[in-house]
């Protein structure tokens, strides 16, 4: 039977599972959303603003791990996208963005809402195509949803011209795809895992580095069961958190620039790294001359351009994290004898005593609400039980720092690209696929102000994501630099004067705005916010002086820390920064 | 160290922007790039011609491979291939001069496949160092126009002894 490219797509997206979809209408996408109008399966979400699309398509990817979709119109709406599609490209999380665009025969003509947008997202998509027509849609989106999701993920736009949606074409879905050119190595070489065991075996003082593959790939199981096994510690990056759990006692907590004290030590100090899914960002590694210099490297990742891009590597294992680590755990039991626990037992003591010299800490006694306190105090009353999205920024690596993340998506941020105005429309996205969920953004008064539309989106759909701003008045993480490397010259980080009434704001959107002024508000105003079945702001007046620490100066060595003001105002330390 | 590198790819639009946006998005270097269909029109061949340390052409070769598009990446380099490129030249001598831009011609293996009567258009085909040669005898001779098409590349068969 024939079918427009209108029905082609929305029956395509069908076949692929897909059951939510976030969009805005268009020009070019009306006959696409004219059917949308009756659809009973494919449920539309119309977020405010395309980027909040994206966004959205994007927390419910990683809370779910299914692929994220999003269709907006041509020229702005397609370009509204572009920071949406490069948060994920960083990220590695799967989506498809579906694009409109001018009718073929206009297109290269300077029509009327007319952008290149496959050449403009060809650099931060992990593919993407331009439809000419129509009976090569089906399969087009068949290709599209395999490559986003399998591989290392990624997002895949397909442009869809206005005239493809509505000329016609059998329709035939292909059971499956084959691209010649595109064979992800999913299995790990054997021969290399059994050497890594070894390595494993005979180290004094591994580590174990988890970073988002551990997600991507759901091996938080694996992961854990290996590191119990062999008794070796783990420290997660940023993106890795939740991949192993937080309140675990081998767990040294998120490493790197704002990580622990304890974890930066340990990897400096470490004879063997076992890397697992991450890919040595500059934020992890610090100095990279510097970096874990007695240690071999063992980097375990699907994408073999991550391995030795930043950090030499010892022993590289291109695979799948999910089957390498079941295959090392097998091995591990069947071909390694038991020497770890023994020969481990100095290195756990050291581990030990670092955590005692410098623990996750901040001012618990002052007056006035430490932004930690209140990160502390959501730990407490969600018994970590929660997703929690993040804006970027300080609220971002409070929310990382003090909040425990014991399961696997359960922390929706934007690491790669730290795209400010994420954590609302990601909590969106995550609350749409679970609605009985608490889903929590934490974020910052300058953070939500870029895409604070998006309370619309949730307050229409009844999705009640709670807000909780950490509002200092600031730009707070600029702040922190200007104060430490800019002789406190608040060069337009000052938001003192223009900081919305968000009580109001929630307010004028139906939603629900509560305020905390006091410490001794905090957890009232938290108890009130989770028990309402709405959106609701919590607007935090924190104490606006407040920085992130421990910090690593940029340049630096990770164990070149700074922990306190007075660190900060050391002519050594101050030295370093500078550098 | 110079590196050619020699990759197979899907013959579609966009295709050659995916490979140069690559290089220019992490700041590697092309000094030349050909490309070409080859004896399957759906695949073509381009050769790429950079430099960089052993770290970076490790890189640029697993980039690569990772593109969609791309079917295979060979680098040249560590294999026994022959290269070749393409120079046309226009010159226009002197009278006095014309005997000696033929005789230059000719000890190149050059074919002259345009005159007029003020210039000659000279085509020359070899190994990058031949037409750089070729190029500085003629330079003297009055070089009005000149095009070069980039390096292309073939690994050697390898023959088996008896």
């Amino acid at each position: 039977m024939k079918m427009t490219g209108s029905e082609i797509l929305l029956e395509s997206l069908k076949k692929e599972g897909v059951k939510h979809l976030f969009g805005y209408p268009g020009g070019v996408v009306l006959n696409i959303f004219d059917l949308l109008h009756d659809e009973k399966e494919l449920q539309l979400i119309l977020t405010r603003h395309e980027q909040g699309a994206v966004h959205s398509a994007d927390g419910y990817a990683r809370a779910t791990g299914k692929v994220g979709v999003a269709l907006v119109t041509s020229g702005p709406g397609a370009t509204n996208t572009v920071t949406g599609i490069a948060t994920a490209a960083m990220d590695s999380i799967p989506m498809v963005v579906i694009t409109g665009q001018v009718p073929t025969m206009l297109i290269g003509n300077d029509a009327f809402q007319e952008a290149d947008i496959v050449g403009i997202t060809r650099p931060c998509t992990k593919y993407n195509f331009l439809v000419k027509n129509v009976s090569d849609l089906a399969l087009t989106i068949k290709e599209a949803f395999h490559i986003a999701s399998t591989g290392r993920p990624g997002p895949v736009l397909i442009d869809l011209p206005k005239d493809v949606t509505t000329s016609k074409a059998e329709f035939h879905w292909p059971d499956q795809v084959k691209i010649r050119s595109y064979n992800p190595t999913y299995e790990g070489n054997k021969y290399m895992i059994t050497q890594a065991a070894h390595m494993i075996a005979k180290a004094k003082k591994p580590l174990i580095i988890a970073g988002g593959g551990v997600i991507s790939s759901d091996a938080s199981k694996e992961l854990r069961e290996f590191a119990e096994t062999t008794g070796v510690p783990v420290t997660m990056t940023m993106m890795g958190l939740g991949g192993f759990p937080g309140s675990h006692k081998l767990s040294l907590g998120m490493l790197g620039m704002h990580g622990t004290y304890f974890a930066n030590k340990a990897v400096q100090d470490s004879d063997l790294l076992i890397a697992i899914g991450m890919r040595f960002d500059d934020r992890v590694t610090g100095k990279i001359d510097a970096f874990a210099p007695n240690a071999k490297i063992i980097h375990i990742d699907i994408d073999p351009t991550s391995i030795r891009k930043n950090v030499r590597v010892d022993l590289p294992i291109v695979g799948d994290v999910k089957r390498v680590l079941t295959v090392m755990n097998k091995v591990i039991h069947e071909e390694v004898k038991d020497p770890w626990a023994e020969v481990r037992k100095a290195w756990t003591k050291q581990i030990d005593v670092w955590k005692k010299e410098h623990p996750m800490d901040y001012d618990r006694d002052a007056d006035v609400i430490k932004p930690q306190y209140v990160i502390e105090k959501i730990n407490e009353l969600t018994k970590g039980d929660a997703i929690i999205a993040t804006e970027v920024g300080q609220n971002q690596m409070w929310a990382a720092q003090f909040y425990k993340y014991d399961k696997p998506r359960t922390w929706l941020s934007s690491g790669g690209l730290g795209t400010m105005g994420y954590g609302l429309p990601a909590a969106i996205g995550a609350q749409l696929a679970f609605p009985n969920k608490l889903v929590i953004d934490i974020a910052g008064d300058g953070s939500i102000q870029m895409n604070i539309q998006e309370l619309a989106t949730a307050v229409i759909n009844k999705l009640p994501v709670k807000v909780a701003i950490l509002n200092n008045r600031f730009l707070g993480m600029v702040r922190q630099w200007q104060e430490l490397f800019f002789q406190e010259r608040y060069s337009h980080t000052k938001l003192h004067d223009t900081v919305p009434d968000f009580v109001k704001i929630a307010e004028a959107y139906s939603a629900v705005g509560l305020r905390a002024t006091k410490k001794s508000e905090v957890v009232p105003v938290l108890k009130e916010a989770f028990a309402i079945k709405r959106p609701v702001f919590m607007d935090f007046v924190i104490d606006w002086t407040e920085k992130v620490y421990p910090m690593v100066p940029a340049g630096a060595a990770i164990d070149q820390m700074l922990f306190r003001e007075e660190d900060v105002k050391k002519p050594e330390k101050k030295l370093k920064a500078v550098k | 160290m110079r590196h050619t590198i020699s990759i197979l790819v899907e013959n579609k639009f966009g295709v050659l922007s995916r490979i140069s946006g690559l290089f220019s998005g992490r700041g590697y270097n092309i000094e030349s790039l050909s490309v070409g269909e080859t004896i399957d029109p759906n695949v073509s061949v381009m050769t790429i011609v950079t430099s960089g340390d052993d770290w970076i052409v490790e890189q640029i070769n697993k980039q690569l491979n990772k593109l969609i598009d791309v079917i295979k990446v060979v680098d040249m380099t560590e294999l026994d291939h022959v290269e070749r490129e393409m120079v046309m030249i226009k010159v226009s001598p002197r009278q006095e001069d014309k005997a000696e831009v033929l005789r230059i011609a000719d000890i190149f293996r050059g074919r002259i496949v345009d005159s007029s009567p003020k210039t000659y258009t000279i085509e020359v085909t070899g190994e990058e160092k031949k037409i750089e040669a070729f190029v500085e005898l003629l330079r003297p001779m009055g070089i009005k126009e000149f095009v070069r098409t980039g390096k292309i590349a073939i690994a050697r068969e390898g023959i088996k002894k008896p």
